[in-house]
């Protein structure tokens, strides 16, 4: 009985393919959008995990200033200096590295070729904290670190720039207007969510950098790496009155300078990806309800033109249960098939798509079983109303209808 | 709902197939009337009629526009009830039958022919005729063959997967009666089946009926405003305003 009220829906279809077409494009509009842009979301959340943690877990970054954003430079804060890492790193316990990081940027030179790039002068601290291996080569050596020697380790894109397919271990490097040599080369991280290439810098040593560069004692900011297991908050806790201590800050005063944790940071961000990605779903589930009123126009419509057919189905002996089933499988095929197409649509564009934005293509079960559910259900929904009004149509009438 | 008093015809044709029971009518109208609307506005479209068809009969329904006879063809095939009055079914009451009630005994005793052929658009013409046998369950091998059998049996071998439109009125109409007899149904019910086809497609779905009615032993309950038609029934029944008119021969009264 059942399959054969699938049937008939099924032939009703078939019948009208162009109709059950257009009836079906804004459910496979709906769900391909609500798919796509939660995938998308998705990726673009684990993106920024990703980047986040590829800093190093659980670092903690010292920054001069009250907090981020305007007037964080002003020049009445007091900077780091290389003794105030060493003090943290000597007086705090569960640390794994400390590294004072001086920023800066400038073009290098090898043979005819140029390229300009971020220059971070620092610690072998900084390759702990930041989550560096080595390809090739060596480390700083204490001599180095402690003279400022003229020595670099390159990221990957500096290599690829610049050597091509040589290795570049021991050459001379150009940094601005001195030469030093390159002892090392770092494994490459890839690239970074939103364009970021972390690949692209030159390490020196610190000393070598305030010398050279910036010409003063000052560290611009102090990456802190924590042990695994270390309780954050009581280190941030204990580095904070260390600091304040050794800026000579009175009870009073509000610190001047601020640390942050990147687990911190991702949790932030990552929410704030989240809260887009819901808003977004959201938009495209409007877009999947209005599929939806579109399917029962196409089925109010379609019980008025085959009020004939309805008649001659019911005067051949349908029973009215039996007229309400075939409308109601008509609807949820159409709703169910159009969920199914627009999860393949989804599946071709959101790889695609998430190359585009450079972000990992995550396939989530849940959202499609979700979609695929939302679209079936709006086919019961709003093919209730329909097929109940053809069901109950009086036979005579409905054959007397033109 | 009202039923306007179209000129409707309707084929009573009986073919005593079946088994009877103790009934020796088929079918029986006991003073069967039926209102439309209320008070003032009722209008009395059926005022007593009584009728008694025996099985194997062919019936030709006669009558004026607004006689009663459309309704009384609803009412014979059970699309509509009586307002009063008894209609027994090979001896059963079937006059108080609910929706689904009138709808079953429609799928298992009644094959419907209309004078607007009244097929499936864009459906060939198998799956037209198999549509009542796929109500009633059957199985796809035996609907198949069933629906081959009541094609060739009107003379429609070879157009199995032609659709309405590829079929002229004659042969479409000739689909309509595949479909109504395909489930061996003891009552053929046929409103102005020639009225949309010429006189020479009429003739030949009129003497499509009477073999059905005579070889098949279907009883055929026909309306039609054509004297020409209904000579081929062997017992016509007018309708004037509600009431039987003039019965061309009911035989032997069997009770009174």
């Amino acid at each position: 009985m059942f399959l054969n009220t699938l049937l008939l829906a099924l032939r009703e279809i078939r019948r009208n393919l162009m109709r059950s077409f257009l009836t079906i494009l804004g459910i496979v509009i709906g769900v391909a959008a609500v798919i796509t842009m939660v995938t998308l979301g998705n990726g673009a959340t684990r993106a920024v995990a990703e980047q986040i943690s590829s800093l190093g877990s659980n670092l903690l970054i010292l920054r001069p200033g009250q907090r981020l954003g305007p007037g964080r430079d002003g020049v009445s804060v007091p900077r780091f200096r290389i003794a105030d890492a060493e003090a943290i790193s000597a007086q705090i316990a569960s640390l794994q590295a400390v590294a004072p990081v001086v920023n800066s940027g400038a073009t290098l030179v090898a043979g005819n070729e140029n390229w300009s790039s971020a220059i971070n002068g620092t610690t072998n601290d900084y390759l702990v904290a930041g989550n560096w291996t080595l390809a090739t080569g060596r480390p700083f050596s204490e001599d180095e670190e402690k003279l400022g020697r003229a020595v670099c380790i390159i990221g990957e894109t500096v290599r690829a720039k610049l050597f091509s397919q040589q290795n570049p271990i021991g050459s001379p490097l150009r940094v601005k207007n001195f030469s030093c040599e390159i002892i090392g080369l770092l494994a490459s991280k890839g690239q970074g969510a939103m364009g970021m290439d972390q690949d692209d810098m030159v390490m020196i040593p610190i000393r070598t950098a305030q010398r050279r560069f910036t010409g003063n004692q000052n560290v611009s900011t102090i990456m802190v790496s924590m042990k695994d297991g270390a309780d954050s908050a009581r280190v941030i806790a204990q580095i904070g009155d260390l600091m304040r201590e050794r800026r000579k800050l009175a009870d009073h005063e509000e610190d001047n300078f601020n640390i942050q944790d990147t687990k911190q940071i991702a949790q932030t961000l990552s929410g704030a990806i989240g809260t887009l990605t819901t808003m977004f779903g959201a938009v495209a589930a409007v877009s999947l309800l209005v599929g939806g009123i579109g399917i029962m126009n196409i089925m109010l419509v379609s019980v008025t033109e085959r009020t004939r057919e309805i008649g001659i189905r019911l005067a051949i002996g349908a029973l009215e249960h039996e007229v309400l089933l075939q409308f109601l499988i008509e609807a949820v095929a159409l709703s169910a098939f159009g969920g199914l197409v627009g999860i393949i649509l989804a599946l071709i564009a959101c790889p695609f798509l998430a190359n585009l934005m450079q972000v990992p293509f995550l396939f989530d079960p849940s959202i499609n079983f979700l979609s695929f559910g939302f679209s079936a259900a709006i086919g019961v929904i709003f093919g209730y109303m329909p097929a109940r009004k053809a069901a109950s149509l009086d036979p005579i009438e409905a054959l007397r209808h033109e | 709902m009202s039923v306007s008093e179209a000129p409707t015809d309707m084929d009573n044709a009986e073919g005593g197939v079946a088994p009877t029971g103790t009934a020796a009518f088929l079918i029986e109208f006991q003073g069967i009337t039926k209102t439309y609307g209320q008070g003032q506005t009722a209008f009395l479209a059926l005022r007593g009629v009584d009728l008694r068809i025996r099985p194997g009969e062919f019936l030709a329904i006669m009558g004026p526009s607004g006689s009663g006879k459309s309704t009384a063809m609803n009412i014979l095939g059970c699309l509509d009830t009586p307002s009063a009055g008894a209609y027994l079914f090979q001896g059963t009451h079937v006059e108080h039958l609910d929706r689904n009630q009138r709808a079953l005994l429609r799928r298992h005793y009644l094959g419907f022919v209309f004078q607007g052929f009244n097929l499936l658009a864009r459906t060939s013409a198998q799956e037209n005729v198999e549509l009542p046998l796929l109500y009633r369950g059957e199985a796809p091998e035996k609907r198949h063959q069933a629906a081959r059998a009541a094609l060739a049996l009107v003379g429609l071998s070879g157009w199995e997967h032609h659709t309405s439109a590829e079929l002229s009125g004659g042969q479409q109409q000739r689909v309509a009666i595949a479909r109504a007899i395909v489930t061996q149904p003891l009552v053929l019910l046929a409103d102005e089946p020639t009225g949309n086809l010429d006189s020479k497609r009429s003739h030949e779905i009129m003497e499509l009926l009477v073999r059905l009615n005579q070889e098949q032993q279907i009883t055929v309950l026909m309306v039609t405003h054509e004297p020409d038609m209904a000579k081929y029934a062997n017992r016509i029944v007018h309708f004037v305003d509600g009431v039987v008119s003039s019965d061309s021969g009911e035989e032997t009264p069997a009770c009174s």
